[in-house]
């Protein structure tokens, strides 16, 4: 190939803004409006590429966005690992490098980010052909034009034309993404379209012949492209080996440009388009195959074989192709649109099925020109026969993948790797099929190619993300009103769904363990404080709400008296348990109920769908107050001396303010609702208080407990202080499949009051067997030893041969300060019956053995809960 | 992305929507004298046709009202969409 520019010629390009260019190292000129592609063939390069697995020497193939060969790392003046050379347009200072097919993400390159922008328009028409522009002139309202080139000759009047812009998917109901590229920054238009026009096309398919991967070797629409927008002729003498219409105009606009040409028609009879080349005097040889090609490595001939068999050799500097068209409907088959074959047109075309909003015309529709059969030149060696030039298969590899019993174009994709590329198999794909079809001895058609997903080109990660990247990502960080003291205090955070809760406040150089240890004895000999803002709240109202909540838990919550408190579980329809908390009772027909941290969300959402979907009849409205309400949990035997000296006019004393009771009272000066609920099984007071006030309290609540050595405890102290007691936690002794009496709980289920969510399914022959798992308690018999939690237990202490019979896991595992030992929860077979029973833990090969318990260990008499 | 039509706020992407599985399926007027087979049934078992059902769905970030909805499940086209208290139309 010996390419050069042409006078006069060129309409994408801007001949009075030429730009300097850096490509391999070398310095290379251009005009603006020119791909790396088009300023190479200006400059006479041939090939400059190779191929990513052979290694073979390669050339520029096509214009377009497939190109198989021609890819660049963009080094300067932004960074982009690979792209097509025919994608990249010159701008100053642009320094190239050619890649073999892959690239490389070095670590200091900055991502690639974008802009994203939603777009509403009536009509989104995508292509900006012939076809696209027509149809953007004629459609109605507002009108989206988008084109994957850098130009749009004649862009429509009434339509917002995107150049540079590719629609790398369409999803349901007009949903299209946009790509737009320019320059270093980019933006991805989320476009919802009435109505979407594809009008993206067809992509000119190769032919397979011995030697058809040699730089010089090129798509005929390529080579027209190449003249018609950038000016650039790719060579002096030019094979056009045309099997259809389209590469017979391709051949006369080359001869048009000043080259010698010779086409190569595999057609017995020419047809009107031959005898229109042979008017203007150019040379067609009907019934003729190209063979082989010359060249070391770049083309110097083209070896013809004629109808009767006779060769010759052609001397030529460039070789077109043009095996006939394939309809570019990728984007639609991303929808499950069906393929028809047509014979004539020897290509694969939209069935017609497919969302009524979405339109396909032009050649993406079908209206392709008519093209001779021809796939593969039988003549010479299979494995110089190129199917897909990026990953190097030959027609040979696809026999071979063939011969090993594969049938379907997936599964040879999947063998071969053809289609798996960049240019997800643009030019390669029907190809392949059609090599399978013929070597199965299938007609024609008889399967099209493999489906096509989005995105349509490759799309950066980052700039997918866009603006939603770095360490917050999607989900949100909630934090309490309290949480800069956290902060200030050293707190180590543990995570509960988007909340940060402080895990536990570390003094000097404790570890976790020793700042756990002295935050558990603090509360158990004296005070100790807890942020429990973050339990879930809901605001219950209404006339029907006592009825709606006896509906919704497995207990009584309408004859609850005002200003008591009661413990409930929360099942699902299955049965098993979903959430717990406590109900408070403010008023007639008005409840506070607490949930766990995380479901909060999922028991609002709850309520709701029944309120709405199957109690409409309940005059009932529920409202978030999570984050209304700020908890400070004081607890320990001196909790109500603490509170007492914080300030308040409540009557602490215990026959006045008992247990499961909460009072509207003022504490440190401000209005509180404090509540005598206990997950530590200690006298314990929660402090629920405005948001506002939230710090105020807690500062008042630290400095009252100063004499008593007030200690801030965090989840973790927690979740040791409750386990003691035998307290589950939603989500960790249980995981969907625990029932209330699988947890010990069957006191909570009143089966007298009436229908509630989950209780016929307690009384399934499923939830009744005697053998389900059982919450009890697990002592190792070695005190010291602290099992891993989800430990398996097994009952004999040699590990049997797989599959062991497994009784349960462990769910809770700590060391107790309480106790002075270790201490466990966890769910076994039949547990109740075994208690005091040995059992073993299984710790990689070893067990170790251990005691099934009572899952309350600590004060089971609860005699601490009134201080 | 769906574009789903709520009944309350008109057309909104299918992301402020949450899924709530088939439609018209009355909670039984009393569990307590279904057979076990029976609770089953409704518990568990669930249609799954090829082309037009009927499905529920929330408008988690918008009015947080549930609606019910015609859709094929062949093609993901919304036929329908209409309120709690209406009849499926046609």
């Amino acid at each position: 190939m010996t390419g050069r520019r042409l006078d006069g010629r060129g309409d994408w390009l801007d001949r009075s803004r030429p730009i300097t260019f850096t490509f391999d190292g070398r310095s290379m000129q251009g005009f603006t409006g020119d791909t790396v592609a088009s300023a190479l063939l200006a400059s006479g390069e041939v090939g400059g590429f190779v191929s990513p697995m052979a290694g073979r020497p390669r050339g520029v193939y096509a214009a377009s966005v497939e190109e198989p060969n021609a890819f660049v790392e963009i080094a300067e003046p932004w960074f982009e690992s690979i792209r097509p050379a025919t994608m990249v347009n010159l701008v100053d200072g642009l320094v190239a490098r050619s890649r073999a097919g892959v690239g490389v993400l070095p670590r200091t390159a900055a991502a690639r980010s974008a802009r994203h922008t939603h777009r509403h328009v009536e009509t989104l028409v995508i292509g900006a052909g012939r076809s696209g522009r027509a149809a953007a002139t004629i459609a109605e309202g507002r009108v989206l034009l988008v084109d994957e080139q850098a130009v749009v000759v004649d862009p429509p009047p009434n339509a917002i034309t995107l150049t540079s812009t590719t629609a790398t998917g369409i999803y349901d109901d007009g949903y299209v993404l946009c790509y737009q590229r320019d320059g270093a920054v980019d933006v991805f238009h989320h476009v919802r379209a009435a109505r979407v026009i594809l009008a993206t096309g067809a992509h000119e398919r190769p032919i397979a012949f011995v030697g058809n991967d040699r730089p010089g070797v090129m798509l005929a629409s390529a080579a027209r492209a190449y003249v018609e927008r950038y000016g650039v002729l790719v060579g002096d003498r030019i094979v056009v080996f045309s099997a259809d219409h389209a590469g017979h105009e391709a051949a006369e606009a080359l001869a048009g440009a000043g080259a010698h040409i010779v086409v190569v028609d595999p057609a017995v009879r020419p047809g009107p388009a031959t005898e229109r080349l042979r008017a203007a005097g150019i040379e067609v040889r009907m019934n003729a195959r190209v063979v082989a090609t010359d060249g070391d490595p770049a083309l110097t001939g083209v070896a013809v074989s004629a109808a009767d068999g006779q060769l010759t050799t052609l001397p030529a500097d460039a070789l077109a192709v043009s095996g006939g068209w394939n309809p570019a409907i990728q984007l639609a088959r991303g929808l499950g649109i069906g393929l028809r074959y047509d014979e004539d047109k020897t290509c694969f075309v939209h069935d017609g099925s497919g969302p009524d909003w979405l339109t396909v015309v032009g050649r993406a529709a079908g209206h392709v020109p008519s093209s001779f059969p021809i796939w593969v030149v039988d003549d010479g060696d299979d494995r110089e026969k190129y199917v897909e030039l990026q990953r190097d298969q030959t027609v040979a590899d696809v026999a071979d993948a063939v011969a090993g019993g594969l049938s379907n174009a997936e599964h040879v994709k999947r063998a071969t790797y053809i289609g798996t590329t960049i240019d997800q198999g643009r030019t390669s794909g029907v190809l392949t099929a059609e090599v399978v079809n013929r070597l199965l001895g299938w007609a024609p058609g008889a399967q099209g190619p493999t489906n096509a997903r989005p995105p349509y080109t490759p799309v950066p990660f980052s700039a997918l993300a866009g603006p939603d990247s770095g360490p917050v990502l999607l989900d949100p960080i909630r934090v309490t009103p309290i949480h800069a003291w956290h902060d200030a205090h050293g707190a180590v955070y543990e995570n509960v769904g988007q909340w940060k809760r402080p895990r536990y406040f570390p003094r000097g150089d404790e570890d976790m363990d020793a700042a756990v240890a002295r935050e558990c004895r603090a509360v158990r000999a004296s005070a100790g404080v807890l942020d429990a803002s973050t339990l879930g709240k809901i605001d219950v109202r209404g006339p029907d709400a006592g009825v709606f909540l006896d509906r919704m838990y497995t207990n009584r919550m309408s004859n609850l008296a005002v200003d008591s408190i009661r413990y409930g579980l929360m099942l699902g329809l299955d049965g098993m348990v979903f959430d717990d908390g406590v109900a408070m009772r403010i008023a007639d027909g008005h409840y506070v109920v607490t949930t766990t941290t995380g479901g909060a969300a999922g028991v609002m959402d709850r309520f709701e769908e029944w309120l709405q979907t199957e109690w409409t009849d309940l005059r009932v409205y529920c409202t978030s107050v999570t984050e209304q309400w700020s908890v400070v949990a004081v607890g320990g035997p001196r909790a109500r001396e603490v509170v007492a000296a914080a300030g308040t006019d409540a009557d602490l004393t215990n026959d006045a303010f008992p247990f499961m009771t909460f009072r509207g009272a003022s504490v440190a000066g401000v209005p509180a609702r404090i509540c005598r609920i206990s997950f530590t099984g200690d006298l314990s007071y929660e402090l629920h208080v405005s948001p506002w006030h939230a710090q105020h309290v807690w500062d008042a609540v630290m400095a009252a407990g100063e004499p008593v050595g007030i200690t801030p405890y965090g989840t973790e102290a927690m979740h040791v202080l409750r386990a003691e007691k035998g307290f589950v936690i939603v989500g960790q002794e249980t995981d969907g499949t625990q029932t209330p009496d699988d947890l010990g709980m069957s006191w909570i289920v009143n089966t007298g009051k009436g229908d509630f969510v989950g209780k016929r399914s307690l009384v399934r022959s499923d939830t009744l067997r005697d053998d389900r798992k059982q919450l009890v308690g697990v002592m190792t018999d070695d005190p010291s030893t602290v099992l891993v939690e989800g430990t398996q237990l097994i009952g004999d202490a040699t590990i049997p041969e797989p599959p062991a019979h497994m009784l349960g896991w462990v769910t809770s595992s700590y060391r107790s300060e309480a106790l002075g030992r270790s201490i466990a929860l966890a769910v076994v077979e039949a547990g109740r019956r075994h208690i005091g029973d040995e059992i073993h833990a299984v710790i990689g090969r070893e067990t170790v053995p251990c005691r099934v318990a009572d899952p309350v260990f600590y004060d089971p008499e609860g005699t601490r809960r009134d201080g | 992305m769906l574009l789903i039509r709520c009944p309350w706020c008109g057309q909104r992407d299918e992301v402020e929507f949450t899924y709530g599985g088939q439609a018209h399926l009355a909670y039984p007027e009393d569990p307590a004298a279904l057979s076990d087979a029976e609770w089953a049934e409704f518990l568990f078992m669930r249609d799954n046709p090829k082309g037009e059902w009927a499905e529920r769905w929330m408008h988690a970030a918008g009015c947080r009202r549930w609606f019910n909805a015609i859709r094929d499940t062949a093609t993901y086209r919304m036929i329908a969409t209409y309120r709690m208290s209406e009849e499926p139309p046609g």
